[in-house]
This record gives structure tokens, C-alpha cells and sequence, in this order.
């Protein structure tokens, strides 16, 4: 018995419809909640090459959601992970799997390898450059983002219709919209949109039904209400998009995304006379830095002690990674405090630092 | 005009609702978003775009609709 006869005898499908699966290539970014079900029913169809591109490892708290992975998949790359899992599903087909982030220098060569991308990344930045690479490349985008009990899917680039960007021309203020990992996540919510995503792509691939290009899913696992907006394309934003081809591998990050300028690292100004630093953490958060003259200010009462800033110094914030000092630093510029940096480096990076160039003065000594 | 309004994502979180009717005068988009920011403080932070009868329109168009739906980008997956 034929493994795809229950396509081939849909007569939509059939024998010339199999062959098109066969013969597509699709991109799958990031083997996540709504990667591994992408991944899992595109290779179940039989889709001739399947790309994988994670740079990520498979964490205990995956496995709530991330159906590919198991007990034996915990610390490995999830692209490889879930390539070995996929081949036992179907080793008639081929899995490249990229163990690595999709960056502006990787994408555009990436993308042309491929018939289509699906989008199943977890930041802002990912899924501007996601999109722009497709415009430049002329691919079509399946898209889709989840938020708690809530999803968003549609088609982009697909004949001449919008992108990413003419629904959302620019990504939000940074850290204003949480991601699964900070705000949780229903576990089948990424399993019933990214289905629908794996639908989307082979409608494309068939040429069958009505696709979602022009239009926004929304879907609320709540109450089981969808609705579907029209969007219309803006040729203004694409074309934006398009005149940043030739400099697009130069990018470091995706442009008006990062406001590269509030952040710092610390071995580059740890010399510097006249800064203040700010521990914008809760007091009860270790390490503690102290070999740093340090206020510490909490991100969560921020505002009403900004009279404990001294604005005639320039102001370097830190938290733990690096995120609350860079909303501090939004804060801050929001109240005309301008001299004021948010540190790469988390606390404990600052110590570690502090400590390697405590043993080279010693050791000079 | 009696207008329903649908709140997504994070915008529901700040509005506390789902959905509601308001009663309006303005004549744009942006008038009724403006109302908006006035009743709800934090909407002012938030990113969204709008649908207008389950259209995305920009915030300059004359407001027609009696469905006006508050859209914000999600980044999960």
C-alpha cells in the first residue's frame, strides 16, 4: 500500500498532486511549539525537502508543547533533534537540518534554496527578517504568531500580495509584547495553529482552495472564535523593503528595530570616569555587584525615584540579562533623560569581567 | 453611532474586556483611537493596528464601521 494512497485518492489531490509535494521545498524557522507540528505533518506528507534552521536547545519546559521532542531529545539542538525524529517518520524524504540563528548574512542564499518559508519563530527580530528576506527573494511566507490562548496566521509575499510588513510596518517598542517563554503558553494552542499553517502550505503547493494571502487569522482557543481581517498590500513598504537588498547582508540587526545606540558593552566603558550605574533589579536578586560604585533602583518603582538620578552624569543600566535595563533606558529617554545606556552584560557577566581584570592587574604587579 | 469594539492579545488585558459598545462621534479612526487612550492609560504603550467591519485600515480613514477591531502583533511561537 502506497504511505500517501489517502492523498492520492482525494481528487483534489491524486497522483499529479502527490508528485507537486513531492517535489517542493519548504523552510521551516524554528523547530518550536509551532515548528514541530509544521514539521511533523509536511513530513508526513511527503514533502520531497524539508529545511530546518534552530540554533536553540531542547529544554525540560519544551516538551509541554514542542510534540516532536521526548526525555532523550533534552540539550540537544532542536533542528538535529527533530531531524532524527522526522526521518523515522519518513525516510523517503530529505531533511536538512541548520543548527544555527538566522541572521541577515545567512538568509537571502537560504531562502533561494527553497520554494517556501514558514514562520515559526518567537521574536520580533526574526520575523522582520524572515519577511524581508522573502520579499527579496520573491518566496512565499506562511506566518503565523501565538499569544497565550490566542494565534494569528496568514500568507505573505504569495502572487502579489501583502507582507508582514503592511499588516505591521514596524516591529513594536522593544519588550512590550512577551513571548511564550515570559508569558506562558497554552500547550495545543501552537499545536492547532501550526497545523493550519502546514494546511496553508500545501494549498500552496497544490494550487487548491483559497490560501490566507490577503487576510489575518485570528483565532482564540478560549472561546473558539475566529475572525478574518483583509489586509491590503502596500506597495510603499515593500518597496522599502526591496531598496535595502544590496545592503541587507550588512545588517547586524533587522533596521528600525534595535536602538543599537542605548546599549552597551561593559568592557568598553568600564574605564570611564563620572557613570553612574543603576541595578535595576528587585533587591532580593543575586549576584550582587560590588565591586561597581552601584544605586540600586528596581525597574518596578523606576519612575517614581527619578529624582535619584543624577543627570549630570551619564547613567549605565543593568539587570540580569539585559532586557529591564534596556526598557529602564526607554523609561528614562521617555522623561528627557538622554544620557543614559542599557549594559549588554548581565550582573553576573560584570562580575566575572571585574574579576578577570582584578587577576591581570595582580598579575602585572 | 453605536460602535462594538474588539480588543486582541495584550490590548484585552488592558481593556479588561473582550469586547464592548461605546457610543461615538468622532469621524476618523484616529479620533476614536484618541477616546480610546483617554479611557484606557496603557493603551497609549501598546503597538496595534486597526480593522475596521474586518478590514485593516489606517488610522486617517473616516470611521464608517460599526465592527472596529484593535489588533496587536504577537511574538510567540
Amino acid at each position: 500500500m502506497n504511505r500517501y494512497n489517502r492523498h492520492i485518492i482525494l481528487s483534489e489531490i491524486g497522483q499529479v498532486g502527490q508528485d507537486k509535494i513531492s517535489n517542493a521545498k519548504v523552510l521551516v524557522i524554528g523547530a518550536g511549539g509551532l515548528g514541530c507540528p509544521v514539521l511533523q505533518y509536511l513530513t508526513a506528507a511527503g514533502v520531497g525537502t524539508i529545511g530546518i534552521i534552530d540554533f536553540d536547545v531542547v529544554e525540560l519546559s519544551n516538551l509541554q508543547r514542542q510534540v516532536l521532542y521526548g526525555k532523550s531529545s533534552l540539550g540537544k539542538n532542536k533542528a538535529l533533534a527533530a531531524k532524527e525524529r522526522l526521518e523515522d517518520l519518513n525516510d523517503a524524504i530529505s531533511i536538512q537540518a541548520y543548527p544555527e540563528p538566522l541572521t541577515y548574512q545567512n538568509a537571502i542564499l537560504l531562502f533561494y534554496q527553497y520554494d517556501i518559508i514558514v514562520d515559526g519563530s518567537d521574536n520580533f527580530e526574526t520575523r522582520y527578517l524572515v519577511n524581508d528576506a522573502c520579499i527579496i527573494t520573491k518566496t512565499p511566507l506562511v506566518f503565523s504568531a501565538i499569544y497565550k490562548f490566542e494565534g494569528q496566521v496568514s500568507v505573505f509575499n504569495y502572487k502579489d500580495g501583502p507582507s508582514y510588513r503592511c499588516l505591521f510596518p514596524s516591529p513594536p517598542k522593544k519588550d512590550t509584547v512577551p513571548n511564550c517563554s515570559e508569558i506562558g503558553v497554552i500547550g495545543v494552542l501552537p499545536g492547532i495553529i501550526g497545523s493550519m499553517q502546514a494546511n496553508e502550505v500545501l494549498k500552496i503547493i497544490l494550487g487548491i482552495g483559497n490560501t490566507l494571502s490577503g487576510k489575518l487569522l485570528c483565532y482564540n482557543a478560549l472561546n473558539n472564535q475566529t475572525s478574518t481581517l483583509k489586509i491590503k498590500r502596500n506597495d510603499m513598504v515593500i518597496q522599502t523593503v526591496l531598496n535595502e537588498k544590496v545592503s541587507f547582508k550588512d545588517q547586524k540587526t533587522s533596521f528600525n528595530c534595535v536602538n543599537e545606540d542605548q546599549d552597551v558593552s561593559f568592557e568598553n566603558i568600564y574605564l570611564e570616569d563620572h557613570i553612574q550605574y543603576v541595578d535595576v533589579r528587585e533587591p532580593h536578586e543575586q549576584p550582587k555587584v560590588n565591586n561597581l560604585n552601584t544605586k540600586l533602583i528596581p525597574l518596578s518603582v523606576l519612575e517614581k525615584n527619578l529624582d535619584q538620578i543624577d543627570t549630570s552624569k551619564k547613567t549605565v543600566l543593568f539587570c540580569q540579562s539585559g532586557m529591564r535595563s534596556k526598557k529602564a533606558v526607554e523609561i528614562l529617554k521617555e522623561r528627557n533623560i538622554n544620557n543614559c545606556f542599557s549594559l549588554i552584560e548581565g550582573a553576573t557577566e560584570i562580575n566575572n569581567y571585574l574579576k578577570e581584570q582584578h587577576k591581570i592587574l595582580s598579575n602585572d604587579k | 453611532m453605536l460602535i462594538t469594539i474588539k480588543y486582541f492579545g495584550l490590548i484585552a488585558e488592558v481593556t479588561n474586556t473582550e469586547e464592548e459598545s461605546l457610543e461615538f462621534s468622532g469621524t476618523t479612526i484616529s479620533d476614536l483611537v484618541n477616546a480610546l487612550h483617554s479611557k484606557y492609560d496603557s493603551l497609549k504603550n501598546k503597538d496595534f493596528q486597526i480593522a475596521q467591519n474586518q478590514e485593516l485600515v489606517d488610522f486617517e480613514t473616516k470611521l464608517t464601521g460599526d465592527e472596529i477591531a484593535l489588533l496587536p502583533p504577537f511574538a510567540g511561537g
